[in-house]
Parts: structure tokens; sequence; C-alpha cells
């Protein structure tokens, strides 16, 4: 037996003639109540490795537990102790709120009685409507219902398969506190989402990109390994200061980052502020605004990138 | 005040749309210039999407008034449809069909000559660097491949405003920025660029940028005058400011 709540090794996808690699070589555990996300765009292989640890899909190489059980040899049991929420909605439209809930508690052989300390707060802010069809909810509405059908079960592992996609920031926000609070309870939670800004938000994370893991740690961990030296830069526009700063020798990339343009040099080189400052006013740009900045991890994710690209 | 409808790409005046007892678009006002990047933001439920489709000619106002192009969107929708060009978050292209036929079909409904798709197709997939996906079905690219490509083609007759609908959901970072530049382009050569987000870095990039709440425009400004107006140094907190007092929530 082992100790994690979910265990991969070499795990592997490809698709098609062509043999397209989709999920390439992935190994990771999880610890059981950890809340762990993989971040990555669209196209990376997250909705993959989803199918398959939650027995839907069969890997062509490696092997994945999930509660210390096979994905391939103990997919029955597994069914039944891990929560499910899929990137597309995949609730019964025709259904009211209260049927779908009703529905999933009696697939998984229980009751919505019995659970319903596990999702009363998030069920209590779609209760007002629960005779309406699931087909007419608002985004912010479905999703929240999904989560509820996915807990109905009590489920040792919760799988949310880019929950927040398309959702607006504040109501983001509100989606991770509800699995703060699901955490809290002791659930082992792994989560997917394209948005760079909800890493932070997870107490491990895989960088994913292409079907392959690069980089997997805490997101602190993974900001202080950062191996540049990273300066936020601003003189006149976006566009000015991006191309002056590619003027420069010795910064490796420069890009938008908001307000700011983000700089990165070299941590053993010579490139200081006052000479980021001095090279600006040389390319002609006015009050030049340069301070350090702490990498994000979309700042490591854009260096991963690059460096995959080179 | 000017009302030739020239001088601005967007013009809006008390647009609103009622569906029964709900106000879903509750009498917007505002102008965008031409050539501007005009940003439009709100939370889910704000009323964004319904006011998008009345200035695309896609939805009658229930009240108000709005020109797009100088064209009215209650009397002239097929003009507006001819003069502006649209990409919605949903990937718009057809994944079954090559990127050259897709190219070749959205250029042919707005009646452009033969010559001139050619011409124009080749020189895209250039830039694009598709020459090698160029007989590839689109619906084995890469998102942000996808959606280079769908802008371009939203843009490829040469439309004075391009509505973008959320264009950069799910794209990786390296791409997104890729997608920005492609943006300042088309502004370069004078296209009027409306475009909603989530991504609230991608505010920054706008000229102006409005932000609706429970059906109105909360705050219009340059992203430097609201984060002054809000006294914060990040759109995240002019937005979550904004839009944490929205009683209409998307529940």
């Amino acid at each position: 037996m082992n100790s994690f709540a979910i265990e991969a090794k070499g795990l592997s996808k490809w698709y098609g003639k062509e043999k397209t690699l989709a999920v390439d070589r992935i190994s990771l555990e999880v610890g059981p109540g950890e809340l762990f996300g993989l971040i990555g765009p669209d196209g990376a292989g997250k909705t993959s490795i989803f199918r398959m640890l939650t027995t839907l899909l069969l890997p062509d190489a490696g092997s994945a537990q999930v509660g210390g059980m096979d994905v391939v040899k103990d997919y029955q049991r597994i069914r039944n102790s891990v929560g499910y929420m899929p990137g597309r909605f995949s609730l019964y439209q025709d259904l009211s709120v209260e049927e779908n809930l009703s529905f999933f508690a009696t697939v998984f052989n229980t009751s919505i009685a019995e659970n319903y300390q596990l999702i009363e707060d998030i069920y209590v802010q779609i209760e007002p409507f629960k005779k309406r069809l699931a087909g007419q909810l608002s985004g912010g509405m479905k999703q929240k219902l999904a989560l509820c059908c996915a807990l109905i079960h009590k489920p040792e592992v919760l799988f949310l398969d880019e929950p927040t996609t398309g959702v607006d920031p504040v109501s983001r926000k509100e989606f991770w506190e509800m699995l703060a609070r699901l955490k809290a309870r002791g659930i082992t939670i792994l989560v997917a989402t394209p948005y760079m800004d909800e890493a932070a938000l997870c107490e491990r994370i895989a960088l994913i990109q292409e079907g392959r893991i690069l980089q997997v740690d805490t997101p602190a961990a993974i900001r202080a390994a950062y191996p540049d030296r990273l300066y936020a830069v601003k003189a006149g526009t976006m566009s000015a200061t991006i191309r002056a700063m590619n003027t420069l020798e010795g910064v490796i990339r420069c890009y938008g980052s908001g307000e700011f343009a983000h700089a990165a040099v070299s941590a053993s080189g010579a490139i200081d502020e006052a000479a980021i400052k001095a090279h600006l006013i040389a390319q002609g740009l006015r009050d030049p605004v340069v301070r350090p900045v702490l990498p994000t991890i979309e700042d490591v994710f854009i260096k991963c990138t690059q460096d995959r690209m080179s | 005040m000017s009302t030739t409808g020239t001088t601005y790409a967007i013009q809006a005046e008390g647009l609103t749309k009622r569906f029964g007892a709900f106000i879903a678009v509750n009498a917007i006002s505002f102008q965008v210039g031409q050539g501007e990047i005009f940003g439009f933001l709100g939370a889910n439920g704000a009323g964004k999407t319904t006011a998008m489709r009345m200035l695309c000619g896609l939805s009658r106002p229930s009240a108000g008034q709005a020109r797009v192009a100088g064209f009215d969107v209650r009397t002239q929708t097929e003009d507006i449809k001819r003069n502006i060009g649209y990409m919605s978050q949903k990937f718009s292209l057809y994944e079954d069909l090559t990127v050259t036929e897709n190219i070749d079909f959205f250029a042919g409904i707005y009646g452009l000559p033969k010559e001139r798709i050619r011409r124009q197709r080749d020189e895209l997939i250039g830039k694009l660097g598709l020459g090698k996906e160029a007989d590839k079905l689109v619906g084995g690219l890469p998102l942000g491949w996808k959606q280079k490509l769908a802008f371009s083609v939203a843009v490829f007759h040469g439309p004075r405003i391009v509505f973008l609908d959320e264009p950069t959901g799910g794209v990786d970072p390296v791409t997104r920025r890729q997608f920005w530049d492609l943006i300042y382009e088309a502004t370069g050569q004078g296209i009027t660029v409306f475009v909603t987000t989530h991504y609230l870095d991608e505010a920054e990039y706008c000229d102006r940028v409005s932000i609706m709440v429970d059906g109105r425009i909360a705050a219009l400004d340059t992203p430097a005058a609201l984060k002054k107006q809000f006294g914060t140094d990040s759109m995240d907190a002019v937005f979550y400011q904004l839009a944490r007092g929205a009683k209409r929530g998307d529940a």
C-alpha cells in the first residue's frame, strides 16, 4: 500500500493514427488531503490526465493509483470513491437542480440528506432555484450545481477539470474559497486551471505544457527557483518599452505584464536598475520607472515555454 | 454634440435591453473612437454579451439608440454586419475545414474578389507561420493558433470595428501576448477593437476600459485614471471594488 491519494508513474496517452502524444510520461504524487493544481493552457493534456485518473480513459503506457487502487484493475471501486467535475457542463439539462442532485445521490447509493453538511454552504446559494431546469441556469449556478453533484457521495478525492474557465475574477475567487473549505474537511483535491494566478491558491502545483510536466513544487518554491533577475519596467507605451529593452544586451526576455513590462536579466550579470534606466533614457524614453519584482507563476511559465522553444 | 455617427466608431445613447421584467442592459451611454482599443469588462451576468449583441445588430434594443460604424443598430443591421468583424469566445472557425478553406469561406461570405482573397490569404498564412498547416484541418491546431487564425479571419475583410468576446480564455501566456500583438497591428491599420476579457492584466493593454455592473456602466476611463479614481495600483483591485458590490449576482 502507498500513502498517496494519487500516484502516477510514467502515465502516457496518445491519439490517432499519428500517435500524437497528449500525455507524455507524467509522474506525480498527491498526498491525502492535499489541494494540488495542474496549471497549464488549453491543449496541455490536463483533461486526458483527469480522464485516466478517473478511469474513463485507458492509459497507453505507465500506471496510476487513486486511493491505493489501480486505475485499470480497480476501476469500479475508484468510481465509487472519487468525485469528478468535467470541464464541460455534463449534468442533465432537462432535469431540475433538485432532480440532478437527487439523481447523483441515488446512483451512488446515498441520499442528499446523508451528506448534506458537505454541500450545504454551496447548495444554499442555488437552493432558491431548485425547481429550475439545469439547462436554464447561469454559468455560475451551473458550476455550483456541478460541484454539489460531484460531492454528494462524499468522495475521498475530488477531480475538478477547469472549474473556473470563463468565470469572472470575483466569482473565481469565491469558488476558490469553497475549495479551501472542502480541503479543510480532509478531501483531496486535484484541480486543473489555465489561470496562472490561481496557482498561488494551491499547496503544490505541476506546471504542464504539451503533455509534459515542466515543474512540480509549492508555488513559493517554484517562484523562488526562478533563475533570472526580474524587473518591472515602464517608459512611455508598452511597445516602446519592450522595443527599447530588447536592444539592451543582457536582457533575456521582455514582455507585457499588465501596466508594466517584465524584463528578465541574468542574475550574475551587471545589469541593474540604474543600467536599465540609463539605457531607456539613451533610447529617448522619458521618466522610466524601473523596479525589481518577484516573478509570478506566469513569469515562470513564460520562461519554461521559451526554454522549450529554443 | 455631433450625431453624424462618423466621428465615433461606436456611439451608444441610453441603450437598453429588457427581457420581461428583467433589465439586462440598463441605459448605457458611451463612445468609442476610431482606432481605439476599448475594453468591455464586467462580471458574468452583468450584461456584456447582451450589449455586444445589440451593437452587432443581432438583438434589437428595447430603448435607446446606438450607431456602429455610422450605422443605426435598429434599422441598418445588414450594413453593420458588413462593416464589423466578430470573434466569439467559443472557437468560431469550422474545425473540419482546412486553414485555407476557412479563410476562403469567410472572405467569400464578405464578397471579397477571388484575386484579393488569394493574395491576402497567402500573406496571412506566411505571417502566422502556418505554411505547413495550410492544408490541415483547423480542428487539429493548438488553441492558441486557432485563436490567432480566428482573429485574422475576423479582420480579413478590413472591417472598421472588430468585436472580440473573451478571445484569449485558456490560451497560454506566450500566445496570449502574441494575440495582443495582432490586436495592436490591427489598430495600427485604423481598426477599432472592442474586447471583453477576464484577464485583468489585459485591461491594461486597452486605451480605455468600461466596467459593467448590474446592467449599467459603473466606470469608464483609461486604466491609469481608473486606478487613480479607486485609489489603487492594480486593475484587479478596481474590478473587485466594483463587481463585489453587484446585487445581481450570477449566483
